[in-house]
């Protein structure tokens, strides 16, 4: 979209409202960081900030939200605009999703830090880290593809969500081996199943975002694609 | 219905009707082909006004032609029952087959051409006379004198141009006397009333307000079955709204020629997308 519009307010009003999703998806992948450091260290002080920090994005979402009808009202887009909007629409409702996720995270931390789970008790915390760096990287990338509508980069994040899952598999095994040998730990060690399910999420909705993306710039609704059709889609021109 | 009593779990069935719009519009190359426009060439003078122009106009189906001011929109239209015969300096090349018949052939009676191929003008142009006489006037040109062969031909034109409710009490009355809104349609009431094969219009909506311009697309929904519609407009909206095949021409060129549901959400060309979005080409 390096052209302009005749209309140079439409171009404002669609920059601007790119904008805010991205800085709406910068503060969910910085929700997601916070939750871990706080599961890491177990810091109730740094999960109570994230949970604070929740309403913004829960706000974000309805002002964008707000936004779009307003430009679909007054601008009637077509093709590629209209795309993007819906599309937009879409990834606002993905994102404040992986905002609730670092919530749940971070609520998980209080409950752990109050009924006296430390680092001292032996609970795989560390696995649980890599899994959310890999989820936040994919998360980032699908927000980069998006910036710069990169339907190739989108498609990148498409092909990586496996490892997300597989990492999600080999700790659900870990976690049932460390319940297993010392069932003190049973208690934590479901808290954190959940809290890897919600990073195995966070990872769906950088998936759905890379979807979206594809959508704007090729028109196609990828959603439930096998992935070979999705690569024809992303190379055809 | 029968299932239901034969099935051991019955399962209900709700036959609704599909409405128009929500309904797939075949392939065109599955579609017969009501105006065939082949390799096209238009001069006026010296000015080449269409080049090399190619597209098949599917029966029973609305094709809106969209493009800026002067890319020939309305000169393919005028071709369509050759009102560019009118113009003097203006020179055809290609051919325009209605029904398989060349209409630029020595041998086509441009008079009947026009009856079989009605036009709706930007504004209404109603002659000043009775709404009656308006809505006759072909038929009696034609020489129908019979009173009651008229006012039925009257009646049924007015009805399907959705007019006849609003003007059954008053026939009389001056086809002038009539809103924009009206007036419009009153125009195409006198169209259909010669019973054309296409109906030709030329920025039909463009004088009018958004509840007159409502009602004339709704009646295009409606006219479409009986008749194959061609409409030039400038409001990409009412195109998107009311074809059903939608062709892009710039400068002269046909440049996308598509279903309306694909050229305005996923158009072929970039410059399509340039125009229907309003960016700079």
């Amino acid at each position: 979209m390096n052209d302009k519009h005749i209309s140079s307010q439409f171009d404002a009003d669609l920059r601007d409202v790119s904008t805010r999703v991205l800085e709406m998806g910068g503060l969910a992948e910085a929700q997601v960081a916070q939750a871990m450091y706080a599961l890491t260290n177990f810091s109730s002080e740094t999960a109570s900030q994230v949970l604070q920090q929740e309403e913004r994005i829960n706000q974000m979402e309805v002002d964008i939200d707000a936004d779009l009808q307003r430009i679909i009202a007054m601008r009637q887009p077509a093709a590629i605009d209209l795309r993007l909007l819906i599309a937009i629409s879409k990834a606002i409702a993905n994102l404040e999703r992986v905002g609730d996720e670092a919530a749940r995270i971070a609520r998980t931390v209080q409950r752990l830090v109050n009924a006296g789970v430390s680092s001292r008790m032996r609970v795989p915390v560390n696995d649980l880290s890599y899994e959310a760096e890999l989820a936040t990287a994919q998360l980032r990338r699908s927000l980069d593809a998006f910036a710069r509508l990169d339907a190739k980069q989108a498609l990148e994040v498409l092909k990586h969500d496996d490892q997300i899952d597989q990492e999600f598999d080999g700790l659900m095994r870990k976690l049932i081996t460390y319940m297993m040998e010392d069932p003190r730990t049973i208690s934590a060690s479901i808290d954190l199943v959940f809290v890897a399910k919600a990073i195995e999420r966070v990872g769906d909705h950088a998936k759905n975002l890379a979807e979206a993306t594809i959508y704007i710039v090729k028109g196609e609704d990828v959603r439930h694609s096998p992935m070979s059709e999705v690569e024809d889609t992303v190379r055809s021109e | 219905m029968s299932a239901m009593t034969q099935s051991a779990t019955p399962r209900m069935t709700i036959e609704t009707e599909v409405p128009a719009s929500a309904r797939e519009v075949k392939p065109l190359n599955d579609l017969e082909t009501a105006i065939a426009v082949d390799r096209v060439n238009l001069f006026y003078g010296p000015n080449q006004a269409l080049y090399d122009v190619s597209l098949n106009i599917p029966r029973g189906h609305v094709v809106a032609f969209i493009g800026p001011s002067g890319c020939g929109k309305s000169t393919l239209l005028r071709c369509f029952n050759r009102m560019n015969d009118l113009v003097d300096i203006c020179r055809v090349e290609g051919k325009i087959n209605i029904d398989g018949q060349n209409i630029y052939d020595r041998s086509v009676n441009v008079a009947q051409l026009r009856r079989r191929v009605g036009m709706v003008f930007q504004k209404p142009n109603p002659f000043p006379k009775s709404i009656y006489e308006n809505v006759a006037y072909g038929l009696r040109l034609l020489g129908v004198r019979n009173r009651a062969q008229l006012d039925e031909v009257v009646e049924r034109s007015l009805k399907q141009a959705a007019l006849w409710d609003e003007v059954k009490d008053r026939l009389d009355s001056s086809g002038l006397s009539l809103s924009g809104g009206q007036q419009q349609r009153l125009v195409i009431a006198r169209a259909i009333a010669l019973e054309p094969e296409v109906l030709l219009l030329d920025e039909p909506c463009s004088a009018l307000d958004p509840i007159s311009t409502a009602k004339v697309e709704e009646l295009l929904h409606e006219l479409k079955h009986k008749y194959t519609i061609v409409i030039v407009t400038h409001n990409m909206q009412q195109a998107a709204r009311v074809s059903d095949f939608t062709a892009y021409m710039y400068l002269g060129k046909l440049i996308e020629y598509n279903p309306t549901r694909q050229l305005f959400m996923k158009p072929e060309r970039r410059e399509t997308e340039d125009y229907i979005t309003g960016r700079f080409g």
